[in-house]
């Protein structure tokens, strides 16, 4: 049995998967090519940050972003007042949440992957007349597919089973806010067991799919290319 | 053709060293680079190819300046016409030998008409749609040089380009690239660690050591080797023979005779030219 709203939640949660993947690879692109490439001596400091989502508690994130978007900070006051944005309980609200809290799952496997296409690649690019840009496009980036595909994958499928982060700055609104992670909770408390599973059951075999798709495309791409 | 001087902290083994090396090359020399690791020999073809910037000096190519301290101008390897070719290669994995010349070709008039001549120059017509990973060392090198020259550059910097490919392709390799220096014009440097390879293919040779130039001049030329026929003088211990060569040169070798008796040595003569 399918609970009432289990398509909106499952649509809400699936558009939050996307969008955070999309927006992260935009982001996450120039911030990897900077961390791989770069020799700025704060660099140390810029990985630390992009870690740090890795090891805080997911309600430590959505603590300061809830009370950063509040009319309590400087910063909320400014986009409340002054631009008429209200971020808590709301989708972009939860988006931004995602976006810091699955930057490290995007940032790291592209970075890795920068630093796994040969120096002399990029070079030869250069000694051939080619920009940055270009040989971004057509040296290094399908030279790291598998790690690419890597950071889209874990980006999405982290996005996925997010929970706390969400949970802090969106609460549980149905349609707006409600991802399927938080309405197994909900359905738990509620002691809807078979309403729970059948979210539970869908984002596992999601999860499955996803994984193996990654498997699947890494190994045919190492085929590929030997 | 080609003016430089060039300077650049060095990390050897010996400690911290400077490279520091001038020299002009005429239009059309081959000029090649020899010394022992860590000499400062690959540093040297980076900063003339702009990938690495140098502490200080000046390199003036065909009347342009590439690199000048005194003026603070320094051009990114882009803006400098010339083709390198890496130790490792560095073939695009993710195209074919074709599309590797193409992407390199790529805003040159007349593109169509330059790869084809170089696949046909290098034989690698009917290798153009294979990936650089089924092809050998050999074959991948002659890749590796026709895409360095897809740009139709002056200049041609190689980096230890034949160390790694056995004897008969080495040779093959050395005269392939003895033509296309001739055919293409260039002006070429080269590091090679084989005073066979430097004899043939080099008019100069630059041989390093702890980022200066120890000497500059003519390659020695290719140890000959000849048969002679010698006199056994005495048996000695142990299955030595001394011997007395034409010409009245004595030399020991080990070898079964009776004094006396004649025997054909093969001497191998090296000579500075």
């Amino acid at each position: 049995m399918l609970p009432p709203d289990y398509w909106q939640t499952l649509c809400l949660t699936l558009a939050l998967a996307a969008c955070t993947t999309a927006l992260l690879l935009g982001l996450g692109l120039p911030l990897a090519y900077a961390l791989a490439y770069g020799r700025s001596r704060f660099k140390p400091l810029a990985e630390a940050v992009v870690s740090l989502p890795l090891v805080l508690p997911p309600t430590v994130i959505g603590f300061y972003l809830l009370v950063a978007f509040s009319d309590s900070s400087a910063l909320g006051r400014f986009l409340i007042n002054k631009l008429g944005v209200s971020l808590n309980f709301t989708f972009p609200g939860i988006l931004l949440g995602s976006l810091v809290y699955s930057l490290p799952f995007m940032v790291q496997p592209l970075q890795a992957g920068f630093g796994q296409v040969p120096r002399s690649l990029r070079e030869a690019a250069y000694t051939l007349g080619k920009s940055r840009g270009t040989t971004l496009w057509r040296v290094l980036l399908p030279n790291m597919r598998p790690a690419l595909l890597n950071g889209l994958v874990l980006t999405f499928a982290h996005t996925l089973g997010e929970f706390g982060v969400v949970l802090m700055i969106g609460g549980s609104l149905p349609g707006t806010t409600r991802v399927a992670s938080i309405a197994i909770y909900d359905e738990v408390q509620s002691l809807h067991y078979a309403q729970a599973n059948a979210y539970a059951l869908t984002l596992l075999g999601v999860a499955f799919v996803i994984l193996v798709a990654l498997y699947w495309f890494t190994k045919r791409d190492a085929a590929r290319l030997s | 053709m080609l003016d430089f001087h060039l300077l650049q902290a060095l990390h050897t083994a010996a400690g911290p060293r400077t490279l520091d090396v001038r020299l002009t090359l005429a239009p059309g020399e081959l000029l090649a680079i020899s010394g022992p690791s860590g000499a400062g020999k690959t540093t040297l073809l980076r900063l003339l190819a702009g990938l690495d910037r140098p502490d200080g000096g000046f390199i003036q190519a065909a009347g342009q300046t590439w690199y000048s301290q005194e003026h603070r101008q320094f051009l990114p390897p882009q803006q400098r016409s010339l083709g390198f070719v890496f130790q490792d290669y560095a073939l695009f994995p993710n195209m074919t030998v074709r599309e590797n010349l193409v992407f390199a070709a790529a805003g040159q008039a007349g593109a169509s008409q330059i790869i084809r001549d170089l696949l046909d120059s290098l034989e690698l017509t009917e290798l153009a749609e294979r990936r650089p990973a089924v092809l050998s060392g050999g074959q991948q090198q002659r890749v590796a040089l026709a895409r360095a020259l897809a740009r139709r550059p002056r200049l041609l910097l190689l980096d230890e380009p034949l160390s790694a490919l056995d004897l008969p392709a080495r040779q093959r390799l050395q005269q392939v690239l003895a033509e296309v220096h001739r055919q293409y014009d260039l002006t070429t440097i080269l590091i090679s660690h084989d005073p066979a390879e430097i004899a043939r293919l080099a008019d100069r040779v630059l041989e390093l050591e702890l980022g200066q130039a120890r000497r500059v001049g003519p390659p020695v030329a290719l140890a000959t080797s000849a048969r002679v026929v010698g006199r056994v003088l005495a048996v000695l211990p142990g299955g030595r023979l001394r011997v007395q060569l034409p010409g009245g040169a004595e030399v020991e070798v080990s070898g079964l005779a009776r004094t006396g008796e004649e025997i054909a040595l093969t001497v191998e003569v090296a000579q500075t030219l």
